[in-house]
């Protein structure tokens, strides 16, 4: 009987086949999946910001994505995932509001983004399918028996990537 | 005083804020009957501080989709300002303002978005004059956005940008009453220095 474990906003866990892993809403923030298709072990982040070392209050490890990625790494590490064989997929980081200019919310989606494909570039785990930008929000499934993501959007048809 | 954080808020922070809602509710109340000739009444019931993290959960379920209007706030202040609505509240708003029946629930149009921008507007206008007013602040809102989507994306902005400043968020439930009843939130967003400002101006010790 396969679970679904749940992950909310700055927030991750790992997860083993035939479970799958969620997190709801994701508007500008990012889902990051990471996925070893040997041991078929999973791992989800839901970030909200991309650099602990940008803000003064930056206890919170999963809010962002240098600190969140390092973490659902080694807690999969732990759990038996091979580092060398990791795969990743990301979605989110939408523009919620089309807001023009400077105000830094249209641009947040987008930055979540790159600090994510950052990290992971810096982790030599290779980024092997994204869903990102536009201006909807996601929901997002890693399914950890097929490594598959799951993406799904009011009034739009399911995603996999 | 030192640096306002989040974390140190204290009551009389959140009796000003109900306070400056509901003095924005009554101008909101005159503005809404003098530009739109409908009767509706406003009111603050409660002023909630909660984890950031909780915010995407706090008007329903992460999924459920909603109506967030948002504006930035310029001027003496800046940051934004966000008011939220269930779609069920957001079809009767609009109804009611449209002079149409209050079954009528066919997915939003153009005009159904634009009177909804103008309605956020209205009201965050009037809640901003409030605050003006309480601060000695010039305080005013800039152009709209509507987005109506799931409500943990549209709540990720304020989420975000509270989490910037910490680890809490502050959400304003508002009720409407009048000849339709239905229920708002705001979610007031100034930046970091602003807070200070405003929190000087109306003399609150930390």
């Amino acid at each position: 009987m396969s679970q679904m474990i749940k992950v909310g906003m700055a927030d991750l866990n790992i997860c083993k086949s035939p479970n799958a892993i969620t997190t709801l809403g994701l508007g500008s923030c990012i889902g990051i999946a990471i996925y070893d298709p040997v041991t078929k072990i999973g791992g989800l982040a839901h970030i909200m910001l991309p650099d602990s070392t940008k803000i003064r209050n930056n206890s919170n490890i999963a809010k962002f994505a240098d600190t969140g990625i390092v973490e659902l790494v080694n807690r999969m590490v732990r759990a038996g995932a091979g580092r060398t064989r990791m795969v990743a997929k990301i979605a989110g980081g939408a523009k919620m509001f089309e807001v023009s200019g400077t105000d830094t919310i249209g641009s947040i989606g987008e930055k979540n983004a790159l600090a994510s494909k950052k990290k992971l570039r810096e982790l030599g785990i290779r980024l092997i399918a994204e869903d990102t930008g536009l201006n909807y929000g996601r929901t997002v499934e890693l399914h950890c028996d097929t490594g598959e993501y799951y993406i799904k959007s009011v009034g739009k048809p399911l995603k996999i990537i | 005083m030192g640096k306002f954080t989040f974390d140190e808020i204290n009551s009389m922070y959140f009796d000003v804020l109900r306070e400056i809602g509901n003095i924005g509710a009554g101008n909101a109340t005159t503005a809404i009957a003098t530009m739109l000739g409908i009767k509706l009444s406003m009111e603050v019931p409660n002023v909630k501080l909660m984890g950031v993290q909780d915010l995407n959960t706090a008007i329903g379920s992460e999924e459920e989709e909603i109506v967030g209007i948002y504006l930035g706030v310029q001027n003496d202040i800046s940051g934004s300002l966000m008011f939220l609505l269930k779609m069920d509240d957001a079809h009767n708003l609009v109804n009611h303002l449209l002079g149409r029946d209050d079954a009528y629930k066919a997915p939003f149009d153009e005009m159904d978005l634009s009177a909804m921008k103008e309605i956020g507007n209205i009201i965050a206008g009037a809640y901003l004059s409030a605050l003006s007013a309480m601060t000695n602040l010039n305080i005013t809102p800039t152009v709209p956005y509507i987005a109506v989507d799931m409500a943990g994306a549209i709540l990720s902005i304020p989420a975000i940008q509270f989490g910037q400043m910490g680890d809490n968020a502050l959400l304003i439930e508002t009720s409407f009453g009048g000849e339709t009843v239905f229920e708002g939130y705001f979610i007031l967003l100034p930046e970091l220095d602003s807070y200070d400002k405003i929190l000087t101006s109306l003399g609150i010790m930390l």
